[in-house]
C-alpha cells in the first residue's frame, strides 16, 4: 500500500467513526486517568452497553490535560456535538447511558464542554474552559483526541504525512526546516535540535544512531508520559524523521520501566508502523530504513542524563561521563548519536507539515514555540498544560491553573524538577522561557511545575529535593557523592531544630562547591532548590536556625500542639483519637497534651470540632496550660 | 608507536609558559609533560580518562565552567589556567569533601607514605578539615588468598574498576549501590573467588589509597629497596619490582615503564614469587647419596665427588639437561661445559617438549625459528589468529593485547578444540579436532586462493617454491577439511577471508601447534599462511610462537641445543667449530648430539651413563613417566642442580642446591627475542649457589680452562664475542632496557621486526604439505582423546607454584575436563574422582564436567604429580623436532568403584 492508500483507507475509516450511525464513547484512559479509576469506568461503559444492547464505538483516548478533572468520557452521539464530561464515576455511566443515550438529555449538570462549533444548550465550549483557552497544543495535539493504539486515527490527523514529505526531501533541507523552526531541546538543556542533528549528519562514522529520551524521572513531571500514552506515534514519526536527517537507520527509545502503559503503547505504536510500512526497511517504498527499539531503565534518575542513559543501552552501570566528546561525535558505542527529548520528536512533524517559520510564530525570541508543563502542587487545576514559551508565570498558575485552592497566598513555584529553584512570588511575571528561568536561578527542566503555597515550609522543600538528589547521585564524582549527603545532613539538622546560624552559609559553600565541581547536570543543578529558597526566603532560613521557629508551621521538631484551655469544652474526640495517648482529660476536663510525647501528627487538631476549634498548631512559642485535667468550670473560674 | 607515524606538535598557553604537546594529547598530559603539577586521583595513564575526582579542573578560556583537565583534549592555541585563588578554593573544597570521608589514621594506615591522597594534600595545601566526619564502618573483605579489601579505605575513584575491565578484559568488580552508598564490589557482593576474578593484583598496583592492598606484605612496612628484574615464570618476560626489606621480599609490584607488560602482571608473577623463594623446601646444602639415601654435604664434598664421578663418562656417555629456567649465561656455560669439558654435544633442554619444531620450521620456512614481531603490536592488528594458544592462561599478559585490539575492533580469530577464555572475544571459533591443524589451515589456504586473495605480489617477489605448495593445497578441498576438522566449511571459509582482508594481521601459536607427531608440518602451515597473504617483515604481522617458559628463547640461543652452538651456529659447519675451538681452546666434536627424548632413550639403553640435570624436572614434564623414571635410574651417575628435590632430583646422586633467580644476575631472552636484566634483591638462600657458578666450579675441579668467571656480565661478554645476533649486547646497554636480538653490534637499536624487506634466508620458502592424523587415534579400547594444556593459576611441573598456598588454594588439584555428553554417557558426575588409562599408565584425578571440552576430548594440565598428566601421554615423536605428541593420546575413563 503506497502512502495515498494508506491515508486513504484511514481517512475513511476515521470519518466513519465520527459521521456513522452509532455513539462514540472516548475514555481517557492515561494513567493520570486510570489512577482515578477510568478502568472500572470503561468496564462499566462496556457492561451497560452489552446489557442494553446499545452498539457503540468505545475509543480509548489519551490525556488530554485536565487530569484534575479524571476521569473524563466524551461522548458523540450521531448527529451531535461531542461532549466531555468530567468526574465520571460508575454511576454517572449508569445515568448518561439512561439519560443521554437512550434518551436526549445531555446532562448539562455533569458535562464540561462541547468541542467543536455547534453548542448544545447549557453546556459551555470545552475549549472556553479558563485551563484551556490560552493553551496552543502542538506536542500534544492529539491527545486525547485519538487512539494511541490504533495507527489509522494518527495518520487520519496528517500523521505520517511529514515523514511522507521528508522523503521526498534532502537532509540538508530537513535540517534547515528545524533550523528555522527555533526549536530547542525540550529535556531541559534547550541545546538547539538542528545542531545536534547537522553535527551527526555530518560525521564520517557509521553506524549511527537516534536515541528519544523518555527516561522522564522528575518527581510531578509527566509530561513526557502524556505524550507517550496518549500519541506514540508522533514521537516514532519525529524519530524517524530525525534518523533521515541524519543518515542512519536504527532508533532506541529509553523510557522508564515505571510506565508500563507507555511501554505497551510504544511497542503496539511500533508494530503498527512496521506493518504499515512506515518503519523497517524501504519506507515507503524508499531507499530510507529506519527500525526503532525500545530499552526500558531500570528506575535511575541519572540515566535520564544522556551519557549515563546511553551507557545503560550498551548494558553497562548508568554514570554519566564528561563532555567532551559530546554524544553527536561520541555516543552509544562510541558512535555518533542524536539524543533528543519525547517532546522535541514530537513536535517534528509539525514543523515538517506547516514550516519552521510557523512554529517559530510562537515563543519569544530565543525560546520558540511552545512547552508543556506538568502543572501541580498548592494549585486548583493540576494537569498537563502546553503554552507558548514566554508566557508568565503568574498567567499559567493563575490563569490556566486557577490560582491556590483555598485562596491561601502564594509562595514559590518550583520549575525544572527536584533541581529546579524555588521562584517567589516577586518573580511571578517572569516570562517562562530558558534564558530568564535561569537568570532567575532556575532551569526550564524538562518543564515540572510545583506551586507552593503558605503553608510549605522552604527549608523542608529544600531538604526533600537535596535528599531526592542523593539518593539519586549515582556516586561517580565527589562534589556530587560526598557533597549532597553533607548538605542533606545539615538540612536535617536544621528543620530538626539542630541548626546553627552559620549552617546557611555552609550550605551556599557546599552548594557552590557542587555546582562548580559536580559532573553531569544533576549535580551542577541539585543545590538549585535550597540556593534560590536560601536567596528568596532567607528570613524562614533565619527563623528555623536563629529563632528555631519554622513559619511555615511544617517541620515538626519546631511546632508545638496545645489544646485552648478557655476553648476546650472536655468533649474527649481528641482523647479517643490520638494514637500515642499523648492526652490526658476526661469528661468535662481541660484536656491537655503531652508535648513529650506527642509526636505531632497532627490528628488532635483536625478531629476537634469546628465549633470549639480548641487545638492549636504553634512555633517557637509556649501556651499556658494547666498543669493537669482539671474542671472547665473550675479553670474558668480560676481564670 | 607504529614505524612511519608522525604525531603533529600544538602549542597551547598553561599558566602563562607556552607548552607544546603531541596533537591528541589532553591537557593533563599537556601540563605534566611540561612538568605543571595538577592533582589527580582518579587518573591513571593506562587507562581512559574519568573525570569523577573533579581535582583536575582548570579555567579554560572561551570554555564555560572548570572543565577537568584530564578529560580534555588539548588544542592548537588553548589558554589554560591551573592554579587561580578560585581554583585553588574549588579545589581544595573538593578534597576536603573526599577528606571528611577517608579515615584520617595515617599512622596506622599501612598505605602510610605511599598514599596518593597524603601526596595531593601536601601539594595543594589543606588547613583543615571543617566537614563532619563520616564513618562507612564497612567489614574488611578477606575473601581471597592475596588481597585485603579495605573499603572504608576507598575514594571511589574506579581505578581498580577500570583496569579489571579496560586493561584486565574481566570486569569481576563494578561500582556496585548508588550516591553516597557506593561502593566498588562483585555482582551480586559473591566473594571474589566466585567471580570472574583471576588475582592478578592489578587493582591491588593501582589503587591509590590503602583500599586494596596485599595480605602477605600489609604491615611488614616500606621496602628498604626495589629491585627490578624479570620475572621467571612464562615467556612474556614481565618487568617487575622485588621490594626487599631485611633480606626478604616484601612483594612483587610491576614496572609500569616498558613495552612489554606496561604495568601489568598476572598471579603467578604478582602474588606466587615471594613464597616459592623464601620456601622452607628450598634445598640450602648439597645433597649426597650414602647408602642410598640423599644425606646433606659440603661442597667441597659433592663438587669432588661431582667431578670424580663425571671424569670416566668424558665423550658421548655423558648428557646435561640444560634449563629454559635458567639464565642465558648458565645455560651458556652449560654447553660450553658440555662441549668443551665433556667433549659431547649432548645437550638438550626442554623445548624439545615445547617450540623445537619452530626453530625447525620458522628456520626453514624464514631462516629463523622465533617470533618475528613484538608483543607491543599486537594490540596494532587489524586481525589476530590465535591458534593452539590457551594465551590467557599460558602468556596472560600477552592476552591483554589480543584483548585490547579486539575491544578497538580488530577481528579475532580463535582456533582452539577447547573453549578457551579468549572465545569471548572472537568474532569466529574454530572448534577443530585435535591434531587437524594442518588440515584447516591448509583449507583456509585453499579459500584464500581460490577467491584470489592472496598477495601474489608478495609471493612472487618474496618467496620461493610456491608452485609446488600451490600444487599439494589442491588436496584440500572444503570437503575434505571440513569432515577432518569437523569446523563447519563455511566457518572455514570466513576465517580464510577475514584473515586475508584484514590486514594488518598476525599468527599467534603456542604448543597446540608444536606437541605433535607432525608438529613441525604444523609450524610450516603457519608459516605458509601468513607468506601468501603478505603478513610477515611488517609491524603488527607475522608468525609468532609464544614461549612457554621463561628463558627457553635464551636457552636456544645459547645453545642448549645438540646442533648449534649460541646463536643457531651449526656444530657441523667446520668454520663455526673452527672459530669455537680457537675462541675455548679445546677441540670440539662436528657430531650433533642427543635430543632429550634421545636422551632418555640411551639411558634406558644404557648407551648413556652419567647425565647433569640443571633445573628442569624430566620425571613430570616428559611424556611417558615410567619409562623416564626408569630411564633415568638405569644412569651410572647422576647429578641434579636445582632449587628444590623434586621428582627428578629425588633420584639423584649428587643434588646441587640452587639459588634463585631473585638471588643472582643474569639474562633472559623473553619470547620475542628481547634480552632483559635479571638482577639480584637477595642473598642466597642458606647455602644455595647460582647455576653459573656451580657449573664454573665443576669445569675447574675437572681442570678445565675458560671458567673463570666473576660475574655473569663476563660471560655476556664472551657470549657477544662468539653470537653475531647478540654481538652488541652487554650489561651496560641492558641497564637502560632490553635489546631484540639481531643487535650485532653496539651501536645497533636491536630488532623489533625481523624479515623487513627481506627473509632472513633470503626468500621466504613455502612447503607443500600432507595432512597426516595423529600418532595415536582413539579406539574402542581407549575411545577418547586426551589433550593437555596449562592452567593461568600454575607453572609447568609445579616446583614453583605448588609452593604457593594461595595458588593452591585458587587451584588446589588437576582435574580432567570432560564434555558434559561424555560424563553422561560414562555416567560420571562433577567433581567424581575417575581413573583416566591410556597405553602407558593410568592416573587418578577429578572429574570436572564442562562444556569446554568438545565431546571426545578430555583435558588435562600437568602441573600436578598426584595426577600426572604425563603418565598417560604418547612418546610419539615429530620426525624433524624429536618432539612427543603431547596434545594427542587415546584414554579411557572410567568409573571407580
Amino acid at each position: 500500500m503506497d502512502f495515498k492508500q494508506l491515508c486513504e483507507k484511514a481517512t475513511t475509516e476515521w470519518q466513519a467513526l465520527w459521521h456513522g450511525d452509532k455513539p462514540v464513547i472516548l475514555v481517557g484512559l492515561a494513567t493520570c486517568g486510570m489512577a482515578v479509576g477510568a478502568s472500572s469506568v470503561l468496564k462499566t461503559i462496556q457492561d451497560e452497553l452489552t446489557q442494553r444492547n446499545i452498539e457503540a464505538h468505545i475509543i480509548p483516548v489519551g490525556c488530554i490535560g485536565l487530569c484534575y478533572l479524571e476521569p473524563l468520557v466524551d461522548i458523540v452521539k450521531p448527529g451531535h456535538p461531542r461532549i466531555c464530561y468530567a468526574q465520571i464515576t460508575p454511576e454517572k455511566v449508569l445515568q448518561l447511558v439512561e439519560d443521554y443515550l437512550l434518551s436526549d438529555n445531555p446532562r448539562p449538570d455533569i458535562a464540561l464542554g462541547t468541542f467543536g462549533d455547534t453548542s448544545v444548550e447549557g453546556i459551555p465550549k470545552l475549549f472556553e474552559h479558563p485551563m484551556l483557552k490560552s493553551q496552543v497544543r502542538i506536542a500534544t495535539r492529539n491527545c486525547g483526541h485519538i487512539n494511541p493504539e490504533d495507527i489509522n486515527h494518527y495518520i487520519a490527523n496528517q500523521g505520517y504525512n511529514a515523514l511522507n514529505k521528508v522523503l521526498k526531501m534532502r537532509c540538508e533541507e530537513v535540517i534547515e526546516e528545524v533550523k528555522k523552526s527555533g526549536l530547542r531541546g525540550r529535556g531541559g538543556a534547550g541545546f538547539p535540535t538542528w545542531r545536534k542533528w547537522d553535527e551527526a549528519s555530518r560525521s564520517k562514522a557509521t553506524p549511527k544512531f537516534v536515541v528519544c529520551n523518555a527516561d522522564e524521572g522528575d518527581p510531578g513531571a509527566f509530561m513526557d508520559r502524556s505524550v507517550l500514552e496518549g500519541d506514540p506515534h508522533s514521537i516514532l514519526e519525529g524519530m524517524i524523521i530525525a534518523g533521515y536527517a541524519i543518515g542512519t537507520s536504527k532508533g532506541y527509545i529509553y523510557v522508564r520501566a515505571e510506565y508500563p502503559l507507555a511501554v505497551r503503547r510504544l511497542q503496539i505504536a511500533i508494530d503498527q508502523a512496521r506493518e504499515a510500512g512506515l518503519l523497517g526497511d524501504n519506507i515507503l517504498g524508499s531507499e530510507f530504513s529506519f527500525n526503532i527499539e525500545i530499552m526500558q531503565g531500570a528506575g535511575a534518575f541519572v540515566c535520564g542524563e544522556g551519557s549515563a542513559l546511553m551507557y545503560s543501552i550498551e548494558g553497562k552501570r548508568g554514570m554519566p561521563r564528561v563532555r567532551p566528546p559530546r554524544s553527536v561525535a561520541s555516543g552509544l558505542w562510541g558512535l555518533p548519536t542524536s539524543l533528543n527529548n519525547v517532546e522535541t520528536f514530537a513536535n517534528i512533524p509539525p514543523i515538517i507539515i506547516n514550516g519552521g517559520e510557523w512554529f517559530a510564530s510562537y515563543g519569544t525570541e530565543t525560546s520558540k514555540g511552545t512547552k508543556t508543563f506538568a502543572l501541580t502542587g498548592k494549585i486548583a487545576r493540576p494537569g498537563l498544560i502546553e503554552v507558548p514559551m514566554g508566557m508568565t508565570l503568574r498567567q499559567i498558575i493563575y490563569d490556566i491553573g486557577g490560582g491556590i485552592p483555598d485562596n491561601k497566598p502564594f509562595k514559590a513555584v518550583q520549575t525544572g524538577g527536584p533541581s529546579g529553584g524555588c521562584l517567589p512570588e516577586g518573580l511571578l511575571d517572569t516570562p517562562v522561557d530558558f534564558e530568564t528561568l535561569a537568570e532567575a536561578g532556575s532551569i526550564m527542566g524538562s518543564g515540572g511545575m510545583v506551586v507552593m503555597d503558605k503553608d510549605t515550609c522552604m527549608v523542608d522543600v529544600a531538604r526533600y529535593f537535596i535528599a531526592f538528589c542523593r539518593d539519586e547521585s549515582c556516586g561517580k564524582c565527589v562534589p556530587c557523592r560526598e557533597g549532597l549527603p553533607l548538605m542533606s545532613d545539615i538540612l536535617e539538622q536544621i528543620t530538626q531544630g539542630k541548626g546553627k546560624p552559620e549552617d546557611v552559609e555552609r550550605l551556599v559553600e557546599l552548594g557552590d562547591t557542587i555546582m562548580k565541581g559536580s559532573l553531569c547536570g544533576l549535580g551542577t543543578t541539585a543545590p538549585n532548590p535550597v540556593l534560590t529558597s536560601i536567596r528568596y526566603f532567607r528570613s524562614e532560613w533565619e527563623a528555623h536556625v536563629i529563632e528555631k521557629k519554622c513559619p511555615a508551621l511544617v517541620c515538626k521538631s519546631l511546632i508545638s500542639f496545645y489544646i485552648l484551655p478557655e476553648k476546650c469544652a472536655g468533649c474527649g474526640i481528641c482523647l479517643r483519637a490520638c494514637p500515642v495517648e499523648a492526652i490526658s482529660g476526661g469528661k468535662r476536663l481541660i484536656h491537655i497534651i503531652d508535648q513529650e510525647r506527642c509526636i505531632k501528627c497532627g490528628t488532635c487538631l483536625e478531629k476537634c470540632p469546628e465549633r470549639f476549634s480548641a487545638v492549636v498548631k504553634v512555633t517557637g512559642e509556649q501556651v499556658a496550660v494547666p498543669e493537669e485535667p482539671v474542671p472547665i468550670a473550675a479553670q474558668s473560674s480560676k481564670m | 608507536m607504529i614505524v612511519g607515524e608522525q604525531t603533529k606538535i600544538i602549542t597551547l598557553t598553561i599558566d602563562g609558559q607556552q607548552v607544546e604537546a603531541k596533537e591528541g594529547a589532553t591537557v593533563l598530559e599537556a601540563a605534566r609533560e611540561a612538568g605543571i603539577y595538577i592533582p589527580t586521583l582518579c587518573y591513571h595513564p593506562s587507562l581512559t580518562p574519568y573525570g569523577a575526582c573533579r581535582l583536575c579542573i582548570v579555567e579554560i578560556e572561551s570554555m564555560r565552567g572548570f572543565p577537568t583537565a584530564c578529560t580534555t583534549p588539548a588544542t592548537e592555541g588553548m589558554v589554560i589556567k591551573t592554579n587561580t585563588p578560585q581554583l585553588q578554593e574549588l579545589r581544595r573544597n573538593i578534597f576536603e569533601l573526599i577528606l571528611a570521608e577517608h579515615p584520617k589514621q595515617c599512622l596506622t594506615c599501612a598505605k602510610n607514605l605511599r598514599c596518593e591522597l597524603q601526596e595531593v594534600a601536601a601539594r595543594i595545601g589543606v588547613e583543615e578539615i571543617s566537614l563532619p566526619p563520616i564513618h562507612k564502618d564497612l567489614p574488611v573483605h578477606q575473601d581471597n588468598p592475596f588481597f585485603e579489601r579495605d573499603y572504608n579505605l576507598c575514594i571511589l575513584c574506579g581505578r581498580c574498576v577500570r583496569v579489571c575491565q579496560e586493561v584486565r578484559g574481566i570486569g569481576a568488580i563494578a561500582f556496585t549501590y548508588r550516591g553516597s552508598q557506593a561502593l566498588v564490589g562483585t555482582a551480586f557482593d559473591k566473594s571474589l573467588q566466585d567471580s570472574e576474578c583471576q588475582f592478578c593484583g592489578a587493582c591491588v598496583d593501582i589503587c591509590p589509597t590503602g583500599a586494596i592492598m596485599e595480605r602477605s606484605s600489609k604491615w611488614l612496612g616500606l621496602p628498604e629497596r626495589s629491585v627490578r628484574t624479570t620475572c621467571p615464570y612464562c615467556g612474556v618476560g614481565c618487568q617487575l619490582n622485588l621490594e626487599v626489606s631485611g633480606g626478604r621480599i616484601l612483594q612483587v609490584s610491576p614496572v609500569w615503564e616498558n613495552s612489554v607488560n606496561e604495568g601489568q602482571l598476572c598471579v603467578k608473577g604478582r602474588f606466587g614469587i615471594t613464597e616459592f623463594v623464601h620456601h622452607p623446601h628450598r634445598l640450602t646444602t648439597p645433597l649426597i647419596r650414602k647408602k642410598g639415601e640423599l644425606v646433606e654435604g659440603t661442597w667441597e664434598e659433592a663438587l669432588n665427588i661431582v667431578a670424580e664421578k663425571l671424569t670416566p663418562y668424558k665423550g658421548e656417555h655423558f648428557a646435561f639437561m640444560a634449563s629454559a629456567k635458567c639464565t642465558n649465561e648458565e645455560n651458556y656455560l652449560a654447553q660450553k661445559f658440555t662441549r668443551k669439558v665433556m667433549q659431547t654435544n649432548n645437550i638438550d633442554h626442554c623445548a624439545r617438549l615445547c617450540h623445537s619444531p619452530t626453530v625447525a620450521g620458522l628456520a626453514t620456512s624464514f631462516g629463523s625459528g622465533a617470533m618475528t614481531n613484538s608483543i607491543n603490536e599486537i594490540g596494532g592488528a587489524a586481525c589476530i589468529f590465535v591458534i593452539g594458544s590457551n594465551t590467557s592462561s599460558g602468556h596472560p599478559v600477552i592476552a591483554l593485547q589480543i584483548k585490547r585490539a579486539a575491544r578497538n575492533g580488530a577481528k579475532l580469530i580463535i582456533a582452539n578444540p577447547l573453549e578457551i577464555d579468549l572465545c569471548r572475544y572472537a568474532d569466529i571459533w574454530l572448534r577443530h579436532m585435535p591434531g587437524s591443524d594442518v588440515a584447516l589451515l591448509m583449507g583456509m589456504m585453499k579459500v584464500i586462493l581460490d577467491e584470489n586473495l592472496a598477495d601474489l605480489r608478495f609471493v612472487t617477489e618474496c618467496c620461493d617454491n610456491f608452485d609446488a605448495f600451490r600444487e599439494s593445497v589442491e588436496d584440500f578441498d572444503l570437503d575434505f577439511v571440513g569432515k577432518t576438522t569437523g569446523v563447519p566449511r563455511e566457518d572455514i571459509a570466513r576465517a580464510a577471508r577475514l584473515y586475508a582482508t584484514h590486514k594488518p594481521a598476525v599468527i599467534l601459536y603456542a604448543m597446540g601447534i608444536t606437541q605433535h607427531s607432525h608438529g613441525t608440518d604444523n609450524v610450516l602451515a603457519t608459516a605458509n599462511l601468513a607468506m601468501l597473504t603478505g603478513n610477515i617483515g611488517k609491524p603488527s604481522t607475522g608468525v609468532n610462537p609464544l614461549r612457554g617458559q621463561n628463558n627457553v628463547q635464551g636457552a636456544c640461543d645459547m645453545g642448549a641445543l645438540p646442533n648449534v652452538y649460541t646463536g643457531y651456529q651449526r656444530v657441523d659447519n667446520p668454520d663455526i667449530q673452527k672459530k669455537f675451538e680457537v675462541d675455548w681452546r679445546c677441540s670440539l666434536s662436528p657430531k650433533p648430539g642427543l635430543t632429550l627424548t634421545e636422551m632418555l632413550d640411551a639411558a634406558h639403553n644404557k648407551h648413556l651413563a652419567a647425565m647433569y640435570i640443571m633445573g628442569e624436572n624430566p620425571v613430570l614434564s616428559d611424556p611417558d613417566i615410567n619409562h623416564t623414571r626408569e630411564a633415568l635410574s638405569r644412569l651410572e651417575f647422576l647429578v641434579v642442580q636445582d632449587m628444590f628435590l623434586t621428582e627428578t632430583a629425588q633420584l639423584a646422586d649428587v643434588v646441587l642446591p640452587a639459588a634463585s633467580f631473585a638471588e643472582k644476575d643474569g639474562t633472559f631472552t623473553n619470547t620475542e627475542r628481547r634480552v632483559q636484566r635479571v638482577r639480584k634483591a637477595i642473598e642466597p638462600l642458606g647455602e644455595s649457589k647460582p647455576d653459573w657458578w656451580i657449573i664454573c666450579q665443576i669445569a675447574k675441579k675437572l681442570g678445565a680452562q675458560g671458567f673463570d668467571f666473576e660475574h655473569p656480565s663476563e660471560v655476556m661478554e664472551e657470549i657477544a664475542r662468539l653470537t653475531p645476533s647478540y654481538g652488541g649486547i652487554n650489561y651496560k646497554r641492558l641497564e637502560e632496557c632490553g635489546l631484540q636480538w639481531p643487535c650485532p653490534t653496539e651501536d645497533h637499536p636491536g630488532t623489533p621486526i625481523l624479515h623487513v624487506g627481506k627473509f632472513v634466508r633470503g626468500l621466504g620458502r613455502f612447503t607443500p604439505l600432507q595432512y597426516t592424523p595423529p600418532a595415536e587415534l582413539p579406539d574402542g579400547e581407549y575411545p577418547l582423546i586426551l589433550t593437555t594444556g596449562r592452567s593461568l593459576y600454575h607453572y609447568h611441573t609445579g616446583t614453583m607454584t605448588r609452593k604457593v598456598a594461595g595458588l593452591n588454594i585458587l587451584e588446589p588439584e588437576g582435574t580432567v575436563d570432560i564434555s558434559p555428553a561424555d560424563a553422561a554417557s560414562l555416567k560420571i558426575d562433577d567433581g567424581e574422582r575417575v581413573k583416566v588409562t591410556s597405553r602407558r599408565g593410568e592416573v587418578i584425578a577429578k572429574a570436572k564436567v564442562t562444556e569446554k571440552s568438545p565431546p571426545g576430548v578430555v583435558f588435562m594440565t600437568f602441573h600436578f604429580a598426584e595426577s600426572a598428566a604425563n603418565i598417560l601421554t604418547s612418546p610419539e615423536l615429530d620426525p624433524i623436532a624429536k618432539i612427543p605428541e603431547l596434545k594427542v593420546c587415546a584414554v579411557r575413563i572410567d568409573k571407580i568403584k
